[in-house]
């Protein structure tokens, strides 16, 4: 118990990076490991929350506006390429997959094994979002931008035009947030290449691969709001 | 005050406290230390309460003869957007949050730090950014929506309205780093044996913020960032031309600013319940009707957002709704009022200065939740809304109580914050101004609002001039009496004598370190069994533990280890 007091009062503060290097020390201010990784992980968990209300603002203004011009909406979301988003669809939920084994392999201590479900599903994302461009740029071709910029023939009005600018904002928002977890998911390859990774400590790949099940999962919602409707 | 037990000088001594353990001006700007970041936001909500308070000035003296007295219509709709903005987002919501939030959090649960420590100083910093973009707009030419942002005005007003929709956005970045921090904290941080039944009160009180914080934020978030985007790109989304609904941005907008309220008060309120429970030498007359009221208001605080909306287009039906939900926040304010009051029964009461703001603060916030309720009846709001009654009355409410706690907040752990004390009589005297500037500065609003004196105008007919002009003198009086209390507090940080350990003989957990206490918060883990509200036991109980193992370094001998 004096020693630990002691260690506490001299030693100099450890630098917190230092932690995320595989080392099986806490932190300073936490007294066991576990009770860290318990906290990183919540903190983890309260972030992805937020993020969800984040989006159930945008969630919340579709279905207001859905209620008030029903029928544009029905006729945008016709409008919109049913193949692409339900391939999106595949591509994002398979890319789940993989990077679910990527901290599956973690366990097991396969550096191998992270590094080629990292890069499969480093290779799913940038697919989604060159798909997503596509789709785009077929917008862009048929006048229908978000905005006062909008100027579609084939679907006049301010509902279909609302439609869209919801569109562009909430699946625009989505692709930055694919970027984001993609150079998450990037740097989590590189220290793995590190071997940074080990079967014990891999809190940073678990909380990297936590977030992009969240990408994952607000496509989902996406995707029936935005291409789904009889 | 009580003089300092000698065995912890000899402490302080070899060990020396958070102030001084490092100097230099990067030990502050790259600090981790929950305590350095504390008194950086201390200074940071203190400079935007002054530039708030500026603003408000500006505006009293405006409103001080019928037609324009030195200012245009125009500078009065900036001067009185920034005034809200600056008070709402850059000082109530982060002020109890950050500061005692922060610097107390740790030591009343026993740990060395916040969960995350480079994510709080990075908060701080995110805080900075958003007040400077929220300020650059002052520059560019300042704005003029209100701090409500209401659309559609918001998105074609020609002012700089963008850069304060930006400056908030990331000030709400700010705001939920730290309620995500505090959440944490509390679930992971807690010292052995220290139970969810055993926190003190404040904790609670910060707790049921964080949850609000990490929640509603986001909507919030996201409806200025469609503002924002919306004048820089013209998307339309609430714009009538453009088919959009401005009241769709009523409801997203006041999602989050009802429950920010909220964000403002619950922390005061676990200010409140500590300061009671010190000055009254009792524990709270029941501590869960306290904590789970705290719960139970940021819960149906979410449920009451429509009750800004009755005029704005709602049906009868939702209006009742409304406010039927807006009164079950009475009755858990009610709850606690009561429980608060029957604590000082048969207590032995000492009148020090953060006592006195504890009956100011219950003044305001009886007042104001009365008020309160006579709004969120549907039907006499039509007559009220928009007038200034209800300017008075959340002034009461939200700034009275918050301004009165923070303020009990900033005397009470003075000493534990700084290790000086202040002057006591100074301190009332500058209380009471506070207190009589607060009153005649709103109590008129009241009138003025009942009499159908709109709010947001620059000018009004002869008839309301009287009003005015006392509301206007009693907003310098608040003015002085606020200045006096930075004075009282300024010359005891400079020359204030020493602080004992617990000045207060307090039984709350804080108290247990070093006043002020060092870098890693406890030289020797206290004992967290006992309740931080046993006055019923000897005073030296716990606290005798504490001293006698302070001085050598030598740890008590504690069950839990």
């Amino acid at each position: 118990m004096q020693g630990q007091v002691g260690r506490l009062l001299e030693e100099p503060r450890r630098d917190a990076r230092h932690v995320s290097r595989g080392s099986l020390e806490p932190a300073e201010h936490f007294e066991t490991l576990a009770q860290q990784e318990r906290a990183t992980h919540l903190g983890m968990w309260l972030f992805l929350t937020s993020e969800v209300l984040l989006f159930g603002a945008l969630f919340g203004l579709y279905t207001g506006y859905r209620l008030e011009y029903r029928e544009a909406f029905s006729q945008a979301v016709h409008h919109n390429n049913i193949a692409i988003g339900t391939i999106n669809t595949a591509v994002l939920v398979t890319s789940s997959f993989s990077a679910a084994w990527a901290v599956h392999s973690a366990r097991r201590g396969s550096r191998r094994g992270i590094l080629v479900s990292l890069g499969v599903t480093l290779l799913l994302g940038l697919g989604f979002l060159a798909l997503k461009a596509i789709e785009y740029l077929e917008h862009f071709a048929a006048g229908i931008y978000p905005g006062a910029l909008y100027r579609s023939e084939e679907l006049p009005g301010h509902g279909a035009n609302l439609f869209f600018t919801l569109y562009f904002f909430l699946t625009g928002l989505h692709a930055l947030h694919v970027v984001g977890g993609l150079t998450a998911l990037a740097i989590l390859a590189l220290l793995a290449a590190r071997g940074r990774h080990t079967p014990e400590r891999h809190t940073s790949l678990e909380l990297g691969v936590l977030y992009w099940h969240l990408v994952d999962v607000i496509w989902i919602f996406v995707w029936p709001l935005m291409y789904l409707q009889k | 005050m009580t003089t300092a037990a000698p065995p912890l000088e000899v402490a302080e001594a070899s060990h020396p406290d958070y102030l001084r353990a490092e100097s230099g001006v990067r030990s502050w700007l790259n600090t981790r230390d929950h305590k350095r970041i504390a008194l950086m936001f201390l200074v940071a909500v203190n400079l935007s309460l002054l530039l708030g308070g500026l603003f408000a000035l500006l505006l009293r003296v405006e409103l001080l003869t019928p037609e324009r007295t030195v200012m245009s219509a125009s500078a009065y709709n900036r001067a009185f957007t920034l005034h809200g903005v600056v008070m709402v987002f850059m000082f109530m919501i982060p002020a109890i949050p950050t500061v005692f939030g922060n610097f107390l959090l740790p030591l009343m649960l026993g740990a060395k730090d916040v969960a995350f420590p480079r994510l709080n100083l990075a908060s701080f910093y995110v805080y900075l950014l958003g007040s400077g973009l929220t300020l650059w707009s002052m520059i560019a030419g300042g704005a003029d929506m209100g701090w409500t942002f209401y659309a559609p005005y918001s998105t074609t007003s020609p002012a700089a309205v963008a850069p304060v929709g930006l400056g908030v956005f990331v000030l709400g970045l700010s705001s939920i780093m730290t309620g995500l921090n505090f959440i944490v904290t509390v679930h992971t941080l807690r010292a052995r044996g220290l139970s969810w039944h055993k926190l003190p009160l404040f904790v609670w009180g910060i707790y049921a913020t964080s949850i609000i914080q990490v929640l509603a934020t986001p909507v919030l978030g996201m409806s200025l960032l469609l503002v924002a985007v919306d004048r820089l790109f013209q998307l339309g989304i609430f714009d009538p031309t453009l088919g959009g609904d401005p009241v769709l941005f009523q409801h997203l907008f006041w999602f989050y600013s009802h429950p920010a309220v909220y964000i403002m008060i619950l922390p005061a309120m676990g200010i409140i319940s500590e300061v009671v429970c010190t000055f009254a030498h009792r524990p709270p007359a029941s501590y869960r009707a306290i904590a789970y009221s705290s719960l139970g208001i940021a819960f149906v605080g979410f449920l009451t957002w429509g009750h800004h909306m009755f005029v704005a287009g709602m049906s009868v039906l939702d209006s009742g709704l409304f406010g039927v939900l807006s009164m079950f926040v009475a009755i858990f304010s009610a709850i606690k009022v009561l429980t608060w009051t029957a604590t000082l029964r048969r207590g032995s009461i000492c009148f020090d200065t953060p006592m006195l703001y504890f009956f100011w603060f219950l003044f305001l916030f009886i007042f104001g939740g009365m008020t309160g309720v006579a709004v969120a009846t549907s039907s006499l709001d039509v007559h009220w809304h928009d007038t200034y009654f209800v300017v008075a009355h959340f002034h009461f409410i939200m700034v009275g109580g918050t301004l009165t706690a923070y303020l009990a907040g900033l005397h009470y752990w003075f000493p534990k914050l700084f290790g000086r004390c202040y002057s006591e009589r100074w301190g009332m005297l500058s209380s009471i101004t506070v207190f009589t500037g607060f009153f005649f500065t709103f109590m008129p609003q009241f009138l003025l609002g009942n009499a159908g004196m709109p709010r947001r105008y620059y000018s009004y007919p002869e008839q309301y001039a009287w009003l005015n002009v006392l509301s206007t003198g009693g907003a310098s009086i608040l003015a002085v009496g606020l200045l006096s209390t930075a004075a009282c507090l300024a010359v005891a940080l400079a020359r204030g004598p020493r602080t004992s350990r617990n000045p207060w003989c307090s039984r709350s957990y804080e108290w247990l370190s070093a006043s002020p206490p060092p870098p890693h918060n406890f030289l020797t883990q206290p004992d967290f069994e006992r309740s931080p509200y046993d006055y019923h036991l000897p005073e030296t109980i716990g606290v005798a533990a504490a001293d006698a193992a302070a001085p050598a370094g030598q740890p008590a001998p504690s069950p839990g280890e």
